[in-house]
């Protein structure tokens, strides 16, 4: 192990070359360029033997990665907002075919009234995909979730995309210490990849034909109990993970201060970081105040929540994204696997297009989700920092 | 030239990699040409096929028509699919053809920014377009490869316009811009220059594009038994030409005795029937200057004559009408 100091796009960088990927398709676009040119420089330097295929948009470049993986060999790409609304369309192309991809998405505004900072409108959407998604909150983890995202993937009986989301600027352009495993430890961790079919003439197979009606239900189903099936295998190989590198990172969900908690917000990516530190001031001052961590989107961790929110006398969401229904995509989630469980849930939006979330925001949050018993609100939402126009 | 090589049709292996009891209209130009392609690449090929006619009859679950390995994903990424499985099949050692066989819909429009992609890299992959002139798979809707004057669902044939208003797209000459490793047309009616070309693009290595004419009997409005009668006629008339290019050069493959009429191509076809006779003009003239262009004054251009010696042409009556 050596300890560097590290951007989470560098750390992701370093993920993907320790874990020995062969094809790289590539398209520029901020805040996710900083990985690819450190790959880039990898390779032309010989530090990693792998592909570098620079497409000419980015459908090409998950275009280049189904045929990559459906030729049978370890495929990595990332983008990030634009870049993998373009995509849209080719990501429906691989879980289906069980193409155990890994894609990084460095979280940013998608479309009009955004630039180029964090917000989760562009990979929420992509939920209804089939791809596994997992938010990480630092450097470290963009670096650890790389490697577990493979295994993960690569798992027999997961064999799904796993797309790694990371804060755009807060967290990809942000240096923080990184502990980057030895080689050795990582192929101890993670095996060579053997794909269970691919497009070979020696065993020649037919891959994505068009599927009559008669067979789609049951090959949904099939994706369907995969994903569902690949909670046990985030967990174990968290648990692996931990026993190899002495890091976990508690699998579907990560709880902090819960175990008494009256009060608990969940949230995910960077502001988790905020949000604890304000758990951190109101449990010193007395407050019975917790915090859900919440690591995957896909597999939505629906008995997780249960579980971890039974008790509880109020629970908030912190969304930083928006349906334009009212709500945030996290809140209606979280909303459908506790629906009877009789906790009542506040939405809290805020961060969107990269505003900055402060410790004061995240305690307003809290005294916000402490008033939403006495007062009986229940599902309301609540803006955060917005400043109304007047008159 | 090694001896497994074929050259002529004589020597044409009849082990099919593209079998029959696929759902291709009968006289489908598609399958014709698909069916001798994939015999001449044989069994280390791997396949992709983008959204279009040819998936649509070969590749219904749990049925194939390839006995090759078979993609499909999408109608737009045909360049870029085939480049990545190229790229896993070598760093896997495994040899062989991998190719993309893409509609002109696929080609010359959606799928142009993928080719040029692939083009300009220099992957080592066979590109191959069967072009049938229109968007078949969803019933016949222009692209940008239809020629002048073609009624397809888009270019009705109404009260103030009839058929397609542009001319067909030179994606060759688009290709050639890239300059390839080797470039080519096809004709499914000129069969040794057509097993030639295939055989000589298998061999190379670098980005390979062969252009296949293929008659659709829907689409054109023909009959079933007369597809290779067409294509034979689109070059006879100037509306296909046989060239390849190598080394950063081209030359005809085939040059026609004389130049026929555009009518006699258009004839056998209900897409033109509409025509009216500046159309038939404006057409005919477009053709005359391409026919220079490829064959320079090597072979007699009756049909041009009269329009060199700046004489309009007639066609007698309206000599498409009733077909
Ligand atoms: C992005 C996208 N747009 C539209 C379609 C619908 N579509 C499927 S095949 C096709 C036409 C194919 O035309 P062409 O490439 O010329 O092949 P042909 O069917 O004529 O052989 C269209 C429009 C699609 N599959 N994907
Ligand atoms: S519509 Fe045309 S291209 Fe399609 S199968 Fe029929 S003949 Fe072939």
């Amino acid at each position: 192990m050596v300890m560097k100091a590290l951007s989470a796009d560098h750390a992701v960088a370093w993920g993907v070359r320790l874990a020995k990927a062969e094809v790289i398709p590539a398209f520029p676009i901020t805040p996710q360029t900083l990985i690819m040119e450190l790959l880039a420089e990898f390779i032309s330097n010989g530090e990693l033997d792998a592909d570098l295929i620079p497409a000419e948009s980015e459908h090409s470049v998950m275009s280049v990665a189904v045929g990559a993986s459906a030729g049978g060999v370890r495929t990595f790409t990332a983008t990030a907002s634009q870049g993998l609304a373009l995509m849209h369309e080719m990501l429906y192309a691989v879980p289906q075919n069980r193409l155990p991809i890994v894609m990084v998405n460095v979280n940013r505004t998608l479309g009009a009234a955004g630039g180029i900072w964090a917000e989760h409108n562009d990979s929420m959407p992509e939920r209804e995909s089939g791809w596994m998604q997992v938010y990480v909150e630092d450097s470290q983890e963009a670096l650890d979730m790389t490697l577990q995202a493979y295994r993960i993937a690569e798992d027999e009986r997961v064999l799904l995309p796993v797309m790694v989301c990371l804060d755009g600027f807060i967290l990809s352009h942000t240096v923080e210490k990184v502990e980057v495993p030895e080689q050795g430890e990582v192929d101890a961790f993670l095996p060579a990849f053997v794909p269970r079919s691919s497009l070979d003439p020696s065993e020649p197979v037919m891959m994505n034909p068009i599927v009559p009606p008669e067979y789609t239900t049951e090959m949904r189903y099939q994706l369907d109990r995969a994903m569902d099936d690949s909670r046990n295998v985030v967990h174990q190989v968290d648990e692996a993970f931990k026993a190899a590198f002495g890091r976990g990172y508690g699998g579907l969900i990560d709880e902090y201060m819960m175990d008494d908690a009256e009060f608990a917000l969940i949230v995910l990516g960077t502001a988790a970081s905020t949000a604890r530190a304000a758990v951190d001031e109101l449990r010193a001052e007395g407050r019975k105040v917790g915090l859900i961590k919440l690591r995957f989107m896909r597999p939505f961790p629906h008995d997780e929540l249960r579980r971890a929110c039974s008790g509880l006398k109020a629970l908030g969401v912190f969304d930083r994204s928006v349906s334009f229904n009212r709500y945030g995509p996290v809140f209606t989630e979280v909303s459908g696997s506790l629906c009877g469980s009789g906790v009542p849930i506040t939405d809290h939006i805020g961060g969107l297009g990269g505003r900055d979330i402060t410790v004061r925001d995240m305690r307003k949050v809290f005294s916000l989700i402490e008033a939403s018993v006495e007062e009986g609100k229940v599902k309301r939402v609540y803006w955060h920092g917005l400043r109304e126009a007047k008159g | 030239m090694t001896a497994d090589e074929i050259s002529t049709i004589k020597e044409m292996p009849n082990n099919d990699y593209f079998v029959s009891g696929h759902g291709a209209c009968p006289g489908c130009g598609v399958a014709i040409a698909v069916n001798n392609i994939m015999r001449i690449l044989g069994s280390d090929t791997t396949v992709y096929v983008p959204a279009s006619c040819l998936i649509v009859f070969s590749a219904l679950y749990p049925t194939s028509a390839f006995r090759t390995p078979l993609l499909f994903t999408a109608f737009e990424n045909t360049g870029a699919v085939i480049t990545g499985i190229k790229a896993a099949q070598r760093r896997r050692g495994i040899e062989g053809t991998v190719v993309g066989i893409a509609g002109d819909g696929g080609t010359f429009d959606i799928g142009l920014q993928a080719l040029s992609g692939a083009a300009e890299r220099q992957e080592d992959v066979l590109y191959i377009c069967v072009d049938n002139e229109a968007y078949m798979n969803t019933g016949i809707q222009r692209s940008g490869s239809t020629p002048f004057g073609a009624w397809t669902t888009t270019t009705p044939v109404g009260k103030v316009t009839q058929g397609k208003r542009q001319m067909k797209k030179d994606v060759m000459d688009l290709v050639i811009a890239h300059d390839p490793e080797y470039a080519a047309t096809l004709s499914i009616a000129h069969y040794n220059d057509f097993i030639r070309k295939v055989e000589k693009a298998k061999h190379k290595s670098g980005f390979r594009f062969l252009h296949v004419l293929t008659p659709c009997v829907p689409g054109w409005r023909t009959e079933a038994s007369k597809s290779v009668e067409i294509a034979k006629l689109a070059v006879e008339t100037g509306m296909w030409t046989l060239f390849e290019y190598e080394e950063g050069e081209a030359r005809s493959t085939y040059k026609p005795h004389t130049m026929r009429p555009v009518t006699e191509y258009l004839h056998m076809q209900g897409r033109f029937r509409h025509m009216d006779n500046d159309d038939l003009n404006t057409l005919q003239r477009w053709l005359c200057a391409k026919w220079y262009y490829h064959y320079g004054h090597d072979v007699e251009q009756p049909a041009c004559a009269i329009y060199n010696g700046e004489k309009e042409l007639h066609f007698d009556g309206d000599p498409l009408h009733g077909v």
